[in-house]
């Protein structure tokens, strides 16, 4: 064991060495690591209010969804409604207007008939003014009488085809 | 017997061959001489070890660190835990301190890992006939740091207590403040005081030199291998085997020196912080 004045060197060397890892060293190592410390505890932070966020969310979503679910329903309900009203209110104007028609074709037979009637009946005068007009000249005359009824019965034989 | 002889003739004997390789590059005379090699080495490793920091350190960045920033932040956080468990005030300069120590020491420690006469040949290439490579294996080095660190166990107690309230302490405790106490209250608490550097230095110094001294007497094992005799080859394989068993060995004693001298500062430093 040798002392001399390395010690001293020694001592000096130690002191400059200490001195720069006090100074330029350990600052901004410990700094780093603090902060990256503080980042992470931030993010983490962050990452749980996220996940409060998300579940709010998913709440608030599922309270918009049932709302708009329900309406929907109330929609759908008054479609129904809305369309057996429609279906009645066809069915009762179809009807309505169906008696109309009926009563209107009633109305036009009923015309059609006595209209006929009429003619018929004009008809039948005329036949048998013809008629006895022709009877009135078989008086006197007998034995035309058969050849007049026969020919009036032909006239209406062929009147009929 | 120069190094460049020592290539090719080898040394005379076992005795020339160790004392040889304790032997400093010496400049002056008396006290007043430095041991050149240890200098060097140590503000070599110093350089080196700060520099890496420093590489780190100034390219520091909050966000995804470098794979070696990573390394350098473990080390230091590592280091301020330990500190931080032991120390409780203001640490910003007593944790900076115990990372010079740890990083520097084990550096320096660990060249004693290296092959036992390669320093010496490299420094042959250059002239230079002695070179011890182990700064820590001086005790010098040790005394050197051991004596910092008592300046620095002074700084804290009078932070702590100030110059008053120190030197009340010195004189008061640990028996009590009867006036007839006091010089044995001051002689227990030099001796206390003194023999924290004086065993934090001995302690690294120790290790250190018989470490490198069994590392030589391994290597002496194998110096006869060129003899080519039974003996020689048992001694050789005797030195393959037991280098490598001493040299892992050394890598545990390399740490944990390294470590003891930093953890035993930082306990040092907060016990002058404590009142008694």
């Amino acid at each position: 064991m040798d002392i001399n004045a390395t010690l001293l060197g020694q001592m000096l060397v130690f002191g400059v060495l200490i001195w720069f890892s006090w100074k330029f060293i350990w600052p901004p190592l410990t700094k780093a690591i603090e902060d990256r410390q503080k980042k992470i505890a931030e993010g983490l932070a962050a990452a749980e209010r996220g996940q409060t966020e998300l579940q709010t969310a998913h709440g608030e979503a599922q309270v918009i969804v049932n709302a708009a679910r329900d309406q929907a329903k109330k929609i759908v309900d008054q479609a129904h409604k809305r369309e057996v009203e429609i279906v009645d209110e066809a069915r009762a104007t179809a009807l309505e207007e169906g008696k109309r028609i009926v009563d209107g074709s009633r109305q036009d037979a009923a015309q059609e008939k006595s209209r006929a009637r009429d003619e018929l009946r004009k008809d039948v005068a005329s036949l048998a003014v013809a008629g006895a007009s022709r009877l009135l000249q078989r008086e006197i005359d007998p034995k035309a009488h058969a050849d007049l009824i026969e020919q009036l019965a032909r006239e209406i034989e062929g009147a009929k085809a | 017997m120069s190094a460049a002889e020592h290539a090719t003739a080898g040394p005379a004997n076992s005795t020339e061959y160790i004392t040889h390789h304790l032997t400093h590059l010496k400049v002056g005379e008396g006290f007043w001489s430095f041991h050149v090699d240890t200098i060097f080495m140590s503000v070599l490793l110093g350089i080196v070890t700060l520099g890496l920091f420093y590489t780190a350190a100034r390219k520091a960045t909050v966000g995804v660190p470098s794979k070696w920033q990573a390394f350098v932040e473990m080390v230091v956080e590592f280091i301020d835990t330990t500190v931080k468990e032991v120390f409780h005030l203001d640490r910003s300069f007593l944790a900076p301190l115990a990372l010079t120590i740890f990083v520097w020491v084990f550096l320096m420690n660990a060249m004693d890992l290296l092959p036992l006469d390669l320093p010496g040949k490299v420094a042959a290439l250059f002239g230079i006939h002695y070179w011890r490579v182990v700064p820590t294996a001086d005790a010098n080095t040790t005394f050197a740091m051991s004596l910092t660190v008592l300046l620095v166990v002074l700084f804290y107690s009078f932070k702590a207590k100030g110059a008053g309230g120190y030197i009340h302490e010195l004189f008061t405790a640990p028996f009590g403040s009867n006036p007839v106490l006091w010089i044995p209250n001051f002689v227990l608490n030099l001796v206390e005081l003194l023999s924290k550097p004086v065993s934090l230095a001995m302690r690294l110094f120790g290790n250190m030199y018989a470490g490198e001294l069994v590392f030589m007497l391994i290597a002496l094992l194998g110096a006869g291998v060129f003899t080519l005799t039974v003996g020689s080859a048992f001694g050789f394989f005797g030195q393959l085997a037991m280098g490598a068993v001493w040299a892992i060995f050394h890598i545990l004693i390399i740490t944990l020196q390294a470590f003891i001298f930093m953890m035993l500062t930082v306990v040092y430093s907060a016990m002058a912080t404590e009142h008694h």
